[in-house]
C-alpha cells in the first residue's frame, strides 16, 4: 500500500502510522452531554466502501492526513492534511 | 541421458555435486533435476503420506515431487525444488521425507495401509482414546508425514531486502514478455523484465520454432542483446514475482547467490518489493497432468518438462517414451525426440479425431488406464475401445492441456473466469488494477498470439506514460490450440491429483458423498492444493472431479482463493536483516562508553541502552551495588544520565495555551525560570503520561516526557495541534538527541554542581537557568527523581560524555559516585514517584491521586471523559505503598487476610517492588480498592506464580521524606 503525502509525494505505508477513523477530528465542544462524547469516544462505522481515516507521516513530515480510501477496492481517493483540511 | 549436441548447458563446464551421499557430474546451466535425470536418477523422493517413490514431473517452479534438502556450511534448507536448483560445484543434496534409505523407506508400509488413510482419516481414525491423541497420535502422524527438515540450528546465511521502482514491470520472459520488455525499453520507460529462471527465454527455450525468420533461440539472444544495452531496463534473472498488492506495489524473490558455493556476504535471497506504474504478467502457462491409476511413478512426466530437459538441457528422461496427450502442441515432444533419435514407443491421444499420422504408433481415441514398475515405470496399459494393450515404456510424458498461470492476477480478490474454449480459467480483466495478462497467461497460446498481446499491452502503457514507441510485429506461429478437456481416465484403483499432499480421484469424491461440495471445504479435507506447490499443477483437475461429483460444471463448482506468495519465500529473506541486533534500532547514551568501561551491566529500555548499576569489586550481586548506590544518593552525591526522557522543545505566542490544552494543569500562568509537573490525559480520560516543562521564555518552555512514551507524546502533540489547533502560534520540535541531560542528586549535589558553574546560581526548587559550563552554554534545572535535593544539568549532546565523566570524577572525590537504573528505581519507589509501571494505559489521574491537578479553570484532552460514571470514586484501585518483611514481587495480587484467593475477592496488585535500604523494609507501589481510605490496614499479597503469600501494611505511597523537606533544602 502506498500513500501520497501531500507533502512529501508517493510514499510506502511503512512510514505512516495508522490511527483510526477521521470521527476523532469531531471533538465535542467543552460541556457536551457525556453521550456525544461516548459516541466520539467509542461509537465507529464499519463501512464497506468508502472511508475517512487518520494517518500520520511519522518516517517523513510528521503532519496528520485525513486518508478517503475504499474498504473494498483499496482504492485511494484522496490525501489531505488535517490542519489544512476543509471543514 | 544425455545428448550430443542438444541443450543449452555449458558442456566445457562440468560441475561435480552430491546427492544422498554419492557424486554425480552434470554441467553449468543444468538444473538439479536435469543433471539428475542426465545420471539416470528417476527417484528422488517419496511421497507426503503413502511415501510413495517419487521421480521430476515438471521442470519449473510447480514442481510437486522432487523436493530435497540442500545442506550447506551454515544452513540447511528443505523442499527445495530439484527443478529450480542450479548445480554448482560442491553442491550436496539429499533426499527428504524417508525412514530409511530412498529405495526402501521403511514407511512405504503407509501405502499398504492407504484404505485407512483416505481423506480426513485423522478425524474419523484415532478418536479413541481421546488423551492418546497428543501424546501417541500426532507424533506419529507427524513423523510419518512430511516433507524437509530443519537444522535446529540458527540460518546465517545473509539475506537481503530490497526496494525497486519502475514505470512498466514485465513478469515473465517468454515471447509474451520479451515482446512487451522491448516494446516499453524501446520507448525509454524504466522497466524491470523479471523471469523466474537463470535463462530468458520461457518455452521459446524449450519449443524452438522461428520467429521473425529465424530460429526462436536466436532471437532470443538478439532480443536481450538489445535489452541489455538499453539502460532504462533492468533485467532481473532467477526471480519470481510472489505478489500483486495494493497501489501496484509486487513482491519478488530473487535466488540471488543459491546457485553458487557460499561466501561470505553473498547474500543467498533477496525479497524485494517493486512499486511499477504498469506491471504486464507474461507468466505464460502451466501444463496439467492426467489422472489414471498410478500416474505417480518416476519416470511419468509432464510432456513439455520431456520437452524442455531434451532441448534446454540435452536430456532425456528414458530410453523408449511414450506420449499421452489431448493437444495438437504435445505432439511436438515425439517429433522432437525423434529427430534426436530416441524411441517413441506410442502416442496416446483421447481425441478419437485426432490425426494418426506420425512417425511411431498412434493410438487415437485411447488412454493410459494404468502404469507399472516398483521404483520406476517399466510399463503402461492402454485401453483402446474393449482391449486393453501393455506398452513397455520407462517414461511416459503426459499432457490434459494447459491452465494459464492467472495467480497473481486473483491475489487482490480477483475471481478468474473459466473458459470453455480452453477448458481452462483465464484472468478476469483489472482484477489488479494496472496489471494486464498477456500471452498464455491470458489464454493465447500461440507464439504470435503472446507476441502480439505482449506488444500491445506494452504500447498501451507506453502511450499512457505519454511516450511514443513503434515496433514491428515479428511473424510467428499461430497454430489453433484446440482441446477436449481431460481430467481423470475412468478406473478403480487411486489416480493421483495432488502429488505432492497424495490426494487421489478418490478423496475428492469421498469429499463430495461426505458432504465437503463446496471447492473450500473439498480442500481443508482433503489437503488438494496445501502442499508446498499449493496445487499449481492439480486443483484444476481436482476441481473438475469435485464438479462431476457433484454434478455441477467447473465455472459453478468456482475456485479456491489465490493468495501471495506465488513460491514458497523464506521467512529470513522477507525479514532479511531483522535477526539479532538488526531486530530494532539501538540508541546509545553519549555516556555509554563511560558506564560500560565502569563494567556496567546494560539493560534495554525501549530503544535506548542504560547502565543497570555499576559495581564495585568485593559486591558478588547486583542487589549490593544498588543497595550501595541508593545509600550513596541519600547521604553524599550520584550522578546518572537521564537524557533518555523525551525533550520538546515548544515556542510560539501560544505556546502556553497550547500547553494548558495538552495537560490537565495549567502552565501558562507559570513564571519564566521556573518548572512544572504536568500530568497528561488521553482523550479517554485515561493517564498518558507525567512530566515537567520549563518555562525558559515568555513564549519558550521545553518539555520532558518519559523515556517509554516520548514518541507517543510528540504524536499526541501533532495530532491535537494540526487537529484541533492548527491556527494557533506554537510550533514544537523534538530536541531528546540533541541535549545530555545528567542527574545530580543528594545532600552534596549542590556543591558538586557549582563546581562546575563559571557563576554559581542559586536555584529554587522547581527552578530553572542557564548556566555556563566550562564556556558552553547548558541549562539547569533544580528538580529531583530522588526525593534529594536534586539538579539536572543539561549541555549539547557533543559535550554529553565529557561532561559524564568530569561530574563522576568530581561526585567521587566526595564520596559519591555513578547510579544506574536499578538504585533509580529503588530512590523513586521511596519517594512515591510514579513511572510507566504504574501509569500504564488503565488509570486515571484520580487513581494516582492526583484529580486536583485537572483544573477545573480550562478545558484539556481527557477532561470531559475522566468525569464519566465509573472514571472516580471508592470503587476504583488507588495508588497505595505497601510495606513487608518478607520479599515481594510485582504483579501479585492483593486480598483481605482470612478472604478466599480467587478473581472475586481480588482487591488489587503491585506494580512496582523493592527493598529500600533507606527504609530498611520492602516496599511496593500498587492499587488497591479504595486505597487512600485504607493506609495502616493489613493487606495479603498473593503471587502464585513466584509462590508468595506475604501480609503487607498499606500505607502511603511516600516512604522517604513526606513533607519534601529534603528537596527544598
Amino acid at each position: 500500500m502506498r500513500l501520497t503525502c501531500p507533502l512529501c509525494g508517493d510514499r510506502d505505508r511503512r512510514e505512516f502510522y495508522y490511527y483510526g477513523a477521521e470521527d476523532y477530528l469531531h471533538r465535542p465542544p467543552e460541556g457536551a452531554p457525556l453521550a456525544d462524547w461516548d459516541n466520539y469516544l467509542h461509537l465507529r462505522d464499519n463501512p464497506a466502501g468508502v472511508t475517512k481515516d487518520l494517518w500520520y507521516h511519522e518516517a517523513g513530515c510528521a503532519q496528520w492526513l485525513v486518508v478517503t480510501r475504499n474498504t473494498v477496492t483499496h482504492e485511494i481517493s484522496g490525501v489531505e492534511l488535517v490542519a489544512e483540511r476543509k471543514a | 541421458m544425455r545428448i550430443d549436441g542438444k541443450g543449452l548447458v555449458d558442456r566445457t563446464k562440468p560441475v561435480r555435486f552430491r546427492f544422498d551421499g554419492k557424486d554425480y557430474a552434470g554441467y553449468k546451466g543444468d538444473t538439479l533435476a536435469s543433471a539428475l535425470l542426465a545420471n539416470d536418477v528417476r527417484l528422488v523422493g517419496r511421497s507426503f503420506k503413502y511415501h510413495r517413490p517419487r521421480g521430476v514431473l515438471t521442470a519449473g517452479s510447480e514442481e510437486p515431487n522432487a523436493l530435497v534438502e540442500v545442506v550447506g556450511p551454515s544452513n540447511q534448507t528443505p523442499n527445495v525444488r530439484a527443478t529450480m536448483q542450479e548445480v554448482f560445484e560442491g553442491l550436496d543434496c539429499r533426499s527428504q521425507n524417508r525412514l530409511g534409505s530412498l529405495r526402501f523407506d521403511l514407511l512405504a508400509v503407509n501405502d499398504y495401509l492407504s484404505p485407512f488413510l483416505s481423506a480426513g482419516f485423522y478425524y474419523k481414525t484415532f478418536m479413541w482414546p481421546r488423551a492418546f491423541w497428543e501424546g501417541l497420535y500426532e507424533p506419529i502422524i507427524r513423523r510419518a508425514a512430511g516433507l524437509g527438515s530443519l537444522s535446529g540450528k540458527h540460518d546465517e546465511g545473509t539475506y537481503e531486502k530490497a526496494f525497486a521502482f519502475c514505470d512498466v514491470l514485465v513478469i515473465g520472459s517468454g515471447p509474451a514478455g520479451l515482446m512487451a520488455a522491448l516494446t516499453a525499453g524501446r520507448s525509454g520507460a524504466d522497466v524491470i523484465l523479471c523471469e523466474e529462471s537463470h535463462a530468458l527465454g520461457g518455452r521459446l527455450l524449450s519449443d524452438g520454432g522461428t520467429i521473425g525468420g529465424v530460429p526462436a533461440g536466436d532471437w532470443v539472444a538478439q532480443v536481450l542483446a538489445e535489452l541489455q544495452a538499453l539502460p532504462n531496463v533492468r533485467i532481473m534473472a532467477r526471480t519470481t514475482v510472489t505478489g500483486a498488492y495494493d497501489s501496484g506495489t509486487y513482491g519478488a524473490l530473487e535466488r540471488v547467490g543459491l546457485h553458487k558455493p557460499a561466501r561470505p556476504n553473498l547474500p543467498r535471497e533477496c525479497f524485494w518489493r517493486i512499486v511499477a506504474k504498469h506491471a504486464v504478467l507474461a507468466s505464460g502457462a502451466l501444463e496439467r497432468p492426467v489422472a489414471f491409476e498410478n500416474n505417480d511413478r518416476p519416470g511419468i512426466m509432464m510432456a513439455s518438462a520431456v520437452r524442455t530437459y531434451l532441448n534446454r538441457y540435452g536430456v532425456v528422461p528414458g530410453k523408449r517414451v511414450t506420449l499421452f496427450a489431448n493437444t495438437d502442441q504435445a505432439r511436438g515432444v515425439a517429433r522432437d525426440l525423434m529427430a534426436s533419435g530416441i524411441q517413441v514407443a506410442a502416442i496416446i491421444d483421447p481425441r478419437p479425431d485426432a490425426s494418426a499420422v506420425e512417425d511411431c504408433p498412434v493410438h487415437v481415441g485411447a488412454e493410459v488406464v494404468g502404469s507399472r514398475g516398483r521404483l520406476g515405470l517399466a510399463g503402461i496399459q492402454v485401453r483402446k475401445g474393449s482391449e486393453t494393450i501393455e506398452i513397455e515404456t520407462d517414461c511416459l510424458a503426459m499432457s490434459g492441456g494447459w491452465n494459464p498461470t492467472i495467480h497473481l492476477t486473483c491475489h487482490m480478490n480477483g475471481r478468474p473466469r473459466w473458459s470453455e474454449e480452453l477448458a481452462a480459467f483465464v484472468p478476469m480483466e483489472g482484477a489488479v488494477p494496472g496489471l494486464v495478462a498477456v500471452g498464455a497467461a491470458n489464454g493465447s497460446m500461440s507464439t504470435h498470439g503472446a507476441l502480439a498481446t505482449g506488444h500491445a499491452a506494452a504500447l498501451r502503457a507506453v502511450e499512457a506514460l505519454g511516450r511514443k514507441v513503434s515496433v514491428l510485429l515479428p511473424e510467428a506461429e499461430d497454430m489453433p490450440y484446440t482441446l477436449k478437456a481431460l481430467w481423470a481416465v475412468e478406473g478403480k484403483g487411486r489416480a493421483w491429483l495432488d502429488f505432492a499432499n497424495d490426494v487421489t480421484t478418490k478423496d475428492v469424491k469421498l469429499a463430495a458423498q461426505e458432504g465437503f461440495r463446496s471447492v473450500e471445504h473439498m480442500k481443508r479435507y482433503t489437503t488438494q492444493g496445501m502442499a508446498p506447490d499449493q496445487g499449481k499443477s492439480s486443483n484444476v483437475a481436482a476441481l473438475a472431479v469435485l464438479a462431476e461429483a457433484t454434478g455441477r460444471g467447473i465455472a459453478e463448482t468456482g475456485v479456491t482463493t489465490f493468495r501471495p506468495p506465488y513460491v514458497p519465500v523464506s521467512i529470513a529473506a522477507m525479514g532479511a536483516g531483522g535477526r539479532a541486533e538488526g531486530f530494532a534500532p539501538q540508541r546509545f547514551l553519549t555516556s555509554d562508553q563511560a558506564s560500560r568501561d565502569r563494567g556496567a551491566p546494560m539493560i534495554e529500555a525501549g530503544l535506548w541502552y542504560r547502565p543497570s548499576y555499576f559495581p564495585k569489586p568485593g559486591e558478588a550481586t547486583w542487589r549490593e551495588a544498588c543497595d550501595r548506590e541508593v545509600t550513596m544518593v541519600r547521604e553524599t552525591v550520584g550522578v546518572a544520565d537521564v537524557s533518555t526522557l523525551g525533550k520538546i522543545d515548544i515556542q510560539g505566542k501560544d505556546a502556553g495555551r497550547f500547553l494548558d490544552f495538552v495537560y490537565t494543569n495549567t502552565f501558562s500562568t507559570l513564571p519564566v525560570g521556573r518548572v512544572r509537573y504536568g500530568l497528561m490525559l488521553r482523550e479517554d480520560g485515561l493517564v498518558l503520561d507525567d512530566g515537567t516543562s520549563a518555562r525558559l521564555g515568555e513564549g519558550h518552555y521545553l518539555m520532558t516526557t518519559t523515556t517509554a512514551a516520548a514518541g507517543l507524546v510528540m504524536r499526541h502533540l501533532d495530532f491535537v495541534h494540526q487537529a484541533f489547533c492548527a491556527d494557533w502560534q506554537v510550533r514544537f520540535i523534538s530536541v531528546t538527541e540533541s541535549w545530555a541531560q545528567f542527574a545530580v542528586a543528594g545532600p552534596k549535589a549542590r556543591a558538586l554542581v557549582n563546581s562546575f558553574l563559571e557563576v554559581p546560581v542559586d536555584l529554587p526548587f522547581m527552578g530553572v537557568a542557564p548556566v555556563r559550563i566550562g564556556g558552553v552554554d547548558g541549562r539547569l534545572f533544580r528538580i529531583s527523581f530522588s526525593g534529594e535535593e536534586g539538579y539536572e544539568l543539561a549541555v549539547p549532546t557533543r559535550y554529553g560524555e565529557a561532561l559524564f565523566r568530569d561530574l563522576v570524577a568530581r561526585a567521587e572525590t566526595m564520596g559519591g559516585g555513578p547510579y544506574g537504573m536499578e538504585a533509580l528505581n529503588v530512590l523513586r519507589i521511596e519517594k512515591g514517584f510514579i513511572t510507566h509501571a504504574e501509569i500504564h494505559g488503565r488509570v486515571t489521574a484520580h487513581d494516582i491521586g492526583m484529580e486536583k491537578m485537572v483544573s477545573a479553570k480550562k478545558d484539556c484532552i481527557g477532561k470531559a471523559a475522566a468525569t464519566r460514571p465509573g472514571m472516580w470514586g471508592p470503587e476504583r484501585e488507588q495508588l497505595v505503598g505497601l510495606k513487608a518483611s518478607a520479599p515481594i514481587s510485582a504483579g501479585a495480587h492483593l486480598f483481605v487476610p482470612g478472604t478466599e484467593v480467587h478473581r472475586e475477592t481480588d482487591q488489587g496488585y503491585v506494580t512496582s517492588i523493592c527493598w529500600s535500604p533507606t527504609v530498611g523494609a520492602w516496599l511496593g507501589l500498587g492499587f488497591l480498592k479504595d486505597g487512600r481510605a485504607r493506609h495502616g490496614e493489613k493487606i495479603r499479597l498473593v503471587d502464585h506464580l513466584r509462590g508468595l503469600d506475604v501480609l503487607c501494611e498499606v500505607c502511603d505511597p511516600v516512604f522517604h521524606d513526606p513533607d519534601g523537606e529534603k528537596l527544598r533544602a
